[in-house]
């Protein structure tokens, strides 16, 4: 039962090493005939349990394409994706939106929030739509760290953008997701609200052990996670650990360059 | 601008669509009672061009020129016996008049009612027995009456003989040389069916009958030997009919009998037709006025929602130099395309529901001839005027709000949710408008009469309240939705949300919901009303009534004052008690007394006596009511001088006094129907009585023996078609019975406001769906699957649907309540019942409602393809 899994004996400390999520052969094709476009071409890559693994690469590169059906947030045209033990091109709607809610949080560039719900019902959201009452210490933990005690009950329209982000994240955690996947989180924000949210995905990771996937194309952004993975033309083609910004941006520019030059 | 308007419809086709299907609905209702009028009219007109057709002078007798008041019994004329009708008009008469110059030809008729027994005994259309026409065919130059062409057998030429139109014939199931049994006033006759002729008189085509005697035979039945009730003149060529019309005149007598025009008689006649179907134009149109008020509703939240969404849209055309008015121009040529589009289609759909119209009516009771489709200019015209200017002018409002948008708005990224303006304007103009439409209903409901003044003041009233509560339903929506809220909640999460959503723009809901409301608040004041007064005839029917028959004449001509022995000596029948009426003044008062049987009426009729007893009442002796006796202060022991009021059919009766008569009061009873304000022997009341017969018979079976009686009863009484022997539950049924047709017509009238207000909750559902298509996207991404999409979407659809219910059931119970006491005089045993069975239907109707309208944009926003709604703008 995911339910038991993720109430009672999730790690407070980094977890072992190993596969929270990978993908084997992973493709992806729009369309048919002439207007066939391949976005995801034979990928495999996975990303480590209880790491911080940024996926980079320049626009039309496939790198949201990889995110989504690594989410189960669209299908596979072939190869294979899998959280933990779950085959995720075996399952159908429900069972993936049952996944979904369940073992994965989210974090979109915008429009994370249910304007109607104030930022305590919006965190809750994910366990309200599963019917579970939510870990009391643990709300309060990821509350805390994203520092939101004072502004639970406000309503996303009287909260900043940078705060709006940090419920975002705050919801992503507050069900002890398997994996969280964030899609360009600081994409709206300006840089201090950015780092400042990027500062709790990264603590998040190394201090409450959770798994986060982020598709960046900032390398500032990038060089927060623990390894950096590069996607161009649908393919994977670099990674790089411990990553600085200066790191990042110089290898964006090599693949560019030689992007152009084939 | 125009192409911009033009782009922009065809671009939002799906959304403009209930907008559209809201007027065409309205404006289908406007042209088809439109077209039906013209038709109706038409068919009238006919009928009457046809029924006039050569008339140069139409003499008629029963009214002197001058004078309006009919004749009385012995003013000059021969009175007829068995108590015919007396007429001015005979063969003399008709003969100087045939001998005048420029008179081709007279046709002299007489007229009167007979009532089939059908070929299985039933009486055929008794209960209309005014539309069962008798008359006299005329042979005319040729043999044959050109009113009614023969289509079998021959022309009635003897007393034994008659004949019947084709219609009427088939419905009692007689052929010719049957024997048909008939009656006119009273005891049943037999005649030899020779011939069945054709007709167009309208009141036969609507559902009446057509008897036709030689007319020697017509004036021993109706008038008396030689006399005619009309003298129908056709002109020479050429001849001067008003002239002409003068000329008659002058050979009539001074007193009962006149003579009018052709023309005049025309004139007057479509001025009549014109009177009626204008009636019913204007109540069939006010009905629709209805259901294009519901629709304003839509158009208005439509287009607010359109510019809402097309904001940056807007904001962009501004920047590149468009001026605030080409702004709203453009949005009123929108909604103008719109209605132009909606009303033609509408129209055509209005000529099928004046096609339908038609047969709807007949069965509610109307009469109406049947004619061809008439489609005058004014109706298309009219019908597209109608459905574009409700629309434009709905759409002004929100295309106001367009115009004040920026142009900077192009930039603001997100920038799409409107601040939520203030409710302070409203919550007071809506306070002040309630609180007035309440102030005046309750006044209403101090007021006792239904006369003009009053009914107009009632509904100002309830249309203030109405107006007052539409404005506040914003205001009342937040406490009512939360309240709803509480039980949705049980739904999880997908419950909350439609509670949230519902709640998010308190204008939208409000204005979904009234368009609900209205229809509903109008529906539940005619059940409220309705269910009332049917309740008080009910009661009325059988107050006092402790009989398990009543029987009578179903025109209206009384009863042999035999009938209530020759009931009484049939097995079974433990008592029958006759019933007659006269009207007497006594100590300055009005007052009506029933003459029964003493001896009888205790077991036919529940009396509670407060002094004396129904043993005390005998010939000049009478028990008067308590009502009565307190009006013209009398008391046990006091002899009146009543003046009775002479009958025979002459309502003229003060110049009657003449017959004064000394009644003792001996006994007080409390009022009831079933003895009016005094009760005395039927021998003191009968010489007084309006046909100086019995008004009828009340019966008390044995116990145990009232199942059957009826047919014995019938058997016993000759069995005339005219006899009408009713159970309990069929007084019951006559008294309110009507009435159920009646309300389920304006039932159904107002389904149509109904209806529209539905598709007004479609519409804004579909239309918030689409607003909040990535809001829908994240709740997928995070983990509500589609069912719970869609339990949300249909949650909020019947919270909105509730609420709007409950308003209108709310609003049209407390305006049928304060309304309800205009009916006290008219109706003494009014009392304001609610149907609870019918309210708790409407709820139920409304939760359907609310769940059929959102199976559309329920399946939309459960099949929002995830990805492309998240990364939506």
């Amino acid at each position: 039962m995911p339910q038991a899994a993720s109430t009672t004996a999730v790690p407070q400390a980094p977890a072992p090493a190993g596969a929270a999520a990978y993908a084997t052969g992973l493709s992806k094709i729009y369309g048919a005939g002439e207007t066939r476009v391949v976005a995801l071409d034979s990928v495999s890559v996975e990303f480590g349990r209880g790491r911080f693994t940024a996926i980079m690469g320049p626009s039309g590169s496939g790198k949201s394409t990889l995110m989504h059906c690594m989410a189960g947030l669209d299908t596979i045209s072939a190869g294979s994706a899998r959280i933990g033990d779950t085959e995720l091109s075996r399952l159908g709607d429900r069972q993936l939106t049952r996944l979904r809610r369940d073992k994965i949080g989210f974090i979109f560039q915008a429009f994370n929030l249910l304007p109607t719900l104030n930022a305590i019902e919006n965190i809750t959201l994910p366990m309200d739509i599963a019917g579970r009452t939510p870990d009391q210490d643990w709300l309060d933990l990821v509350v805390g760290t994203v520092g939101l005690a004072e502004r639970l009950r406000h309503r996303p329209s009287q909260l900043s953008g940078g705060q709006q982000q940090r419920v975002a994240v705050a919801r992503a955690l507050a069900s002890r997701p398997e994996i969280i996947f964030a899609d360009e989180p600081t994409g709206n924000l300006d840089s201090r609200s950015g780092a400042e949210v990027l500062g709790f995905l990264r603590d998040s990771v190394r201090e409450l052990g959770q798994t986060i996937v982020m598709v960046t194309h900032d390398p500032v952004a990038a060089a927060y996670a623990d390894r950096v993975v590069f996607l161009a033309d649908g393919r994977l083609i670099d990674e790089l650990p411990a990553p600085t910004a200066e790191d990042v941006l110089d290898r964006m520019r090599r693949f560019e360059t030689t992007g152009r030059t084939c | 601008m125009l192409r911009t308007a033009l782009r922009n419809v065809l671009a939002h086709k799906a959304r403009l669509m209930m907008t559209a299907l809201a007027v065409l609905l309205g404006v289908a209702f406007v042209s088809g009672t439109l077209v039906f009028g013209d038709t109706t009219a038409n068919a009238f007109r006919n009928a009457s061009t046809q029924s006039l057709k050569g008339v140069a002078v139409a003499v008629q007798a029963g009214e002197s020129a001058g004078d309006e008041a009919p004749v009385s019994p012995g003013a000059g004329t021969a009175a007829g016996k068995d108590g015919g009708r007396p007429s001015a008009l005979d063969a003399a008469l008709a003969q100087k008049i045939r001998a005048l110059p420029g008179v081709d030809s007279v046709r002299p008729t007489v007229n009167g009612q007979a009532t089939l027994a059908g070929k299985d005994g039933r009486p055929v259309n008794a209960d209309s027995s005014w539309q069962n026409l008798a008359t006299n065919y005329l042979p005319g130059k040729d043999g044959k009456d050109s009113r009614f062409p023969l289509k079998e057998g021959r022309a009635p030429a003897a007393e034994g003989e008659l004949a019947l139109d084709a219609t009427t014939a088939e419905k009692a199931g007689y052929r010719v040389g049957d024997t048909v049994r008939f009656a006119t006033d009273g005891p049943a006759l037999t005649k030899k069916l020779v011939g069945i002729v054709t007709t167009d008189d309208p009141r036969v085509t609507a559902g009446g009958t057509l008897t036709l005697f030689d007319t020697t035979t017509a004036q021993k039945l109706f008038l008396a030997p030689g006399r005619f009730d009309a003298i129908a003149v056709a002109a020479k060529p050429g001849a001067d009919e008003r002239a002409l019309t003068a000329q008659v005149q002058s050979l009539l007598p001074a007193k009962g009998a006149r003579a009018t025009s052709g023309a005049d008689l025309a004139a007057e006649q479509s001025r009549q037709i014109a009177e009626n179907t204008t009636r019913l134009t204007k109540a069939l149109l006010g009905f629709a006025g209805i259901a294009l008020f519901v629709g304003v509703f839509i158009i208005v939240n439509t287009f607010t929602m359109l510019i809402a969404q097309r904001s940056r849209e807007i904001a962009l055309l501004r920047a590149v130099g468009a001026s605030r008015r080409q702004v709203v121009r453009s949005v009123l040529i929108e909604a103008a395309l719109v209605g132009l589009g909606a009303s033609a289609a509408g129209f055509a759909l209005g000529l099928g529901i004046a096609t339908a119209l038609h047969p709807l009516l007949s069965t509610g009771g109307a009469e109406l001839p049947d004619g061809p489709l008439v489609v005058s200019p004014t109706a298309p015209l009219a019908s597209l005027a109608v459905g574009v200017a409700v629309t434009v002018l709905a759409a002004w409002l929100p295309s106001r709000r367009a115009a004040k948008i920026a142009p900077v708005a192009v930039l603001s990224s997100a920038g799409l949710a409107p601040p939520a303006r203030s409710l302070k304007v409203r919550t007071v103009l809506g306070t002040l408008l309630t609180g007035l439409g309440v102030a005046v209903m309750l006044y209403v409901s101090t007021l006792r009469t239904s006369k003009e003044t009053n009914l107009m003041t009632a509904m100002l009233g309830g249309a203030l309240t109405l107006c007052g509560m539409i404005v506040l339903a914003p205001l009342l929506s937040r406490p009512l939705i939360t309240l709803a809220g509480k039980v949705t909640a049980r739904f999880g999460v997908s419950g909350k949300l439609a509670k949230e959503n519902a709640l998010r723009n308190p204008r939208r809901t409000a204005a979904t919901s009234s368009a609900l409301m209205i229809g509903l608040t109008l529906i539940t004041g005619l059940a409220v009303g309705g269910y009332s007064t049917q309740r008080a005839l009910d009661e009325e029917a059988t107050q006092g009534l402790a009989a398990d028959y009543k029987v009578s004449n179903s025109a209206y001509r009384g009863l042999e004052t035999a009938a209530a022995d020759d009931i009484a000596e049939l097995p079974g029948v433990a008592a029958a008690a006759p019933v007659a009426s006269a009207n007497f003044d006594a100590q300055g008062v009005f007052a009506t007394i029933t003459g029964t049987d003493p001896k009888t009426f205790g077991r036919a009729a529940d009396l509670t006596f407060q002094a004396g007893s129904l043993r005390d009442v005998g010939p000049g002796r009478i028990a008067v009511s308590d009502q009565f006796a307190r009006q013209a202060g009398l008391h046990v022991g006091d002899t009146i001088d009543a003046d009775m009021h002479t009958g025979g059919g002459t309502p003229n009766t003060k110049n009657n006094k003449n017959n004064k008569k000394k009644l003792t009061v001996v006994a007080v009873y409390a009022k009831t129907r079933a003895a009016y304000d005094a009760l005395g022997a039927v021998a003191d009341v009968l010489p007084s009585a309006e046909t100086h017969k019995l008004d009828n018979v009340l019966v008390k079976a044995e116990p145990g023996k009232a199942a059957g009686l009826e047919q014995k009863i019938r058997q016993a009484l000759g069995n005339s078609p005219l006899l009408k022997v009713q159970t309990r539950e069929q007084l019951i049924k006559a008294g309110s019975g009507s009435m159920t047709t009646v309300l389920n017509m304006l039932y159904g009238l107002l389904a149509m406001a109904v209806v529209i207000a539905v598709l007004g909750v479609v519409n804004t559902l579909a239309m918030s769906v689409f607003e909040r298509t990535r809001e829908i996207g994240m709740l997928r991404a995070i983990g509500l699957d589609r069912s719970g999409i869609r339990q949300m979407v249909r949650l909020e659809s019947v919270v909105i649907s509730l609420f709007g219910a409950l308003l209108g059931i709310g609003t049209g119970t407390f305006l049928a309540w304060a309304a309800g006491s205009l009916t006290t005089a008219s109706m003494p045993l009014y009392e304001t019942v609610l149907p609870w069975a019918k309210l708790g239907l409407f709820l139920a109707l409304a939760l359907l409602i609310g769940v059929l309208a959102a199976i559309w944009p329920a399946r939309r926003a459960a099949r929002l393809n995830m990805l492309r709604a998240i990364q939506a703008h």
